[in-house]
């Protein structure tokens, strides 16, 4: 019996031939902390008798779902933060570099092979660059910070494959929207996603980063991509490594296996007020807009904004819809900034915030009120999640949050001439 | 005790809303869980209290504030016919029991429920429903208090020991 690309990277860092369903502690590679879980993570470290970090060195850790501080609690926890940061010699990025898994990846910290854990659960977005990385709550990332390693229970995998070249303003967020929609916002619980496929081939890492994120909204433990080219281009430009292969055998056992074609694939929305109710956007195309948010932590890169331009044109956002673009980090700014993309989306009458995580959590700012209703690019529309549990939020992919802006009601981005 | 009923997909934002994440004291937590979702809970949730839920209750963002929340407001035991994953360990975690039963559903407000971890099964009504096993990794955690007491026992892991389950 062969071994899929999660049970050979367990294999290789717990020395020993282990399969889906076994519980190993195995050794942490690298761990993340952000302002939110990480004040109870530290508390639990010190509770569990810590006094100095196992690896400082393999902590990452920065502040970016209450920058600059919105509350005078949010500040005390970035003191409280930053004071451990010194006491045990963790690098701190602070507020400077934008949302903790965008900066996870393109500060190198998550390579091909290694387990990676954040107290997040979009953690499962390191599966773009190859590595197992999953979610874990504060309470298991003090236990990490104190071990450098965590149980795990080794979890089998479901193959999704994806065939076809997408349409025009058709990409990435609208095949995962749909796969959710298929698979069931708990179908792929306490097991790990697979994505792979010509499409999946084909597609910048930005994509597969999108793809990835959305793997726990499926209940998943984690999303991977089998590195290829495209990943160890992007990893090698940021650390030294040396490529190796890694992927499922032939004769892997999955526990379940689905097939997508994205060819004809209409652009996706998921209706309030769950990640898995997707549907064309035809069904939902008029419904009036309040607030259209394009960033995160899936949607707010450079690749992201470049759709949104494309779509915009020279057009101006509707007055009746408030556009708040938020990149996700300092690089993907840069890059933006640099291809004159902030300065059109300024001009056409968006709000353009510093890279954090902004209206996606609902803790900071860009709120809504009772009744409103939000067009976003993140990757929750729970009730409540964004403001008031009396407001909507749709989610849908970069191209169609810039027509809905545009015309101030859910649009079809293919209709934008 | 009372039985508290909720439905299925019972996220961690509608648990704890992310603008009381700067909050840490348990019974402060309290006061906002299930805000705008179910505002009577905070109010009249008694120690002792359940929680009962159809699939996949606390999916969504990790926040240990959820069972932190609950467990400050008394609950001591959640049943669900499944759980998100994150919230399972991080009840685990904190010392807030998970319980997956198939039949949760039949269970309703006014009911009076026990739990037998070592015989598997739900006494509700005198009638016994029966529950998923506990691994014993987890089983482990849940006997030496939680995971702050268990972790607190040793200076190092013993790192890549595996077991099949
Ligand atoms: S952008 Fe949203 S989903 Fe991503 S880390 Fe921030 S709050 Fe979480």
């Amino acid at each position: 019996m062969g071994a899929t690309i999660v049970e050979k990277i367990f294999s290789m860092k717990c020395k020993k031939e282990v399969c889906a369903g076994d519980v190993v502690m195995a050794p942490v590679d690298n761990a993340m902390i952000h302002d939110i879980t990480g004040p109870l993570a530290i508390r639990k470290f010190y509770e569990m008798g810590g006094k100095q970090v196992h690896s400082p060195e393999r902590v990452t850790m920065l502040f970016d779902h209450q920058i600059p501080a919105d509350s005078i609690g949010a500040a005390e926890n970035h003191v409280y933060m930053r004071n451990f940061a010194k006491e045990q010699g963790i690098y701190n990025y602070d507020l400077r570099e934008g949302v903790c898994h965008q900066v996870t990846m393109e500060m190198g910290k998550a390579a091909p092979g290694e387990i990676v854990v954040g107290a997040d659960s979009h953690t499962c977005m390191y599966g773009a660059g190859g590595a197992f990385a999953t979610g874990i709550g504060s309470t298991d990332m003090g236990f990490a910070l104190k071990f450098g390693a965590l149980y795990f229970r080794v979890p089998e995998t479901i193959r999704v494959t994806a065939n076809g070249s997408f349409q025009k303003r058709v990409g990435p967020k609208d095949l995962i929207l749909s796969v959710a929609a298929d698979i069931g916002a708990d179908g792929a619980t306490y097991k790990a996603i697979e994505f792979t496929g010509n499409t999946m081939k084909a597609m910048n890492m930005s994509g597969r980063m999108t793809c990835c994120n959305m793997a726990i909204e499926m209940g998943a433990k984690a999303g991977i991509v089998p590195p290829d080219t495209i990943t160890w281009d992007y990893i090698s430009r940021l650390r030294n490594i040396v490529p190796f292969p890694l992927e499922s055998d032939n004769n892997a056992s999955f526990i379940g296996e689905r097939t997508y074609n994205v060819t004809n694939l209409s652009p996706q929305v998921a209706e309030p007020h769950n990640v898995d109710l997707g549907v064309d956007v035809a069904k939902v195309a008029g419904t009036t807009i309040d607030q259209v948010f394009i960033g995160s932590c899936t949607n707010g890169r450079f690749e992201d904004f470049v759709e949104v331009a494309e779509v915009l044109g020279n057009r101006n956002f509707s007055d009746n819809v408030r556009v708040i673009i938020i990149p996700a980090s300092r690089q993907e700014y840069l890059k933006t900034l640099r291809a004159g993309l902030i300065e059109r989306f300024v001009t056409a009458g968006a709000l353009v915030e510093a890279p954090c995580c902004g209206p996606c959590m609902g803790g900071a700012f860009g709120l809504l009120a009772p009744g409103e209703v939000s067009l976003s690019t993140s990757n929750r529309n729970f009730k409540g999640r964004q403001g008031s549990t009396g407001a909507s939020v749709y989610l849908c992919s970069p191209a169609t949050a810039a027509a809905s802006g545009i015309y101030g009601e859910i649009t079809d981005p293919r209709e934008v001439e | 005790m009372r039985v508290w009923k909720f439905g299925d997909n019972i996220d961690t934002d509608a648990i704890i809303p992310g603008r009381f994440l700067t909050i840490y004291d348990p019974r402060e937590l309290a006061k906002h869980a299930f805000e705008g979702i179910r505002d009577e809970f905070s109010s009249e949730v008694k120690t002792g209290d359940i929680i009962v839920a159809g699939k996949n209750f606390g999916c969504g963002s990790s926040r240990e504030h959820a069972p932190i929340a609950l467990k400050g407001a008394g609950i001591t035991m959640v049943i669900a016919e499944s759980f998100a994953r994150i919230f399972y360990r991080n009840a685990i975690n904190v010392g807030l029991l998970p319980v997956v039963c198939d039949e949760a559903g039949s269970i309703i407000e006014g009911n009076s429920v026990m739990v037998d971890l070592t015989g598997g099964y739900l006494i509700v009504e005198g009638e016994k429903l029966p529950i998923e096993p506990i691994p014993d990794f987890l089983m482990r955690i849940i006997n030496s208090g939680g995971l702050v007491e268990y972790a607190r026992e040793f200076e190092e892991v013993p790192v890549c020991i595996a077991s099949h389950q």
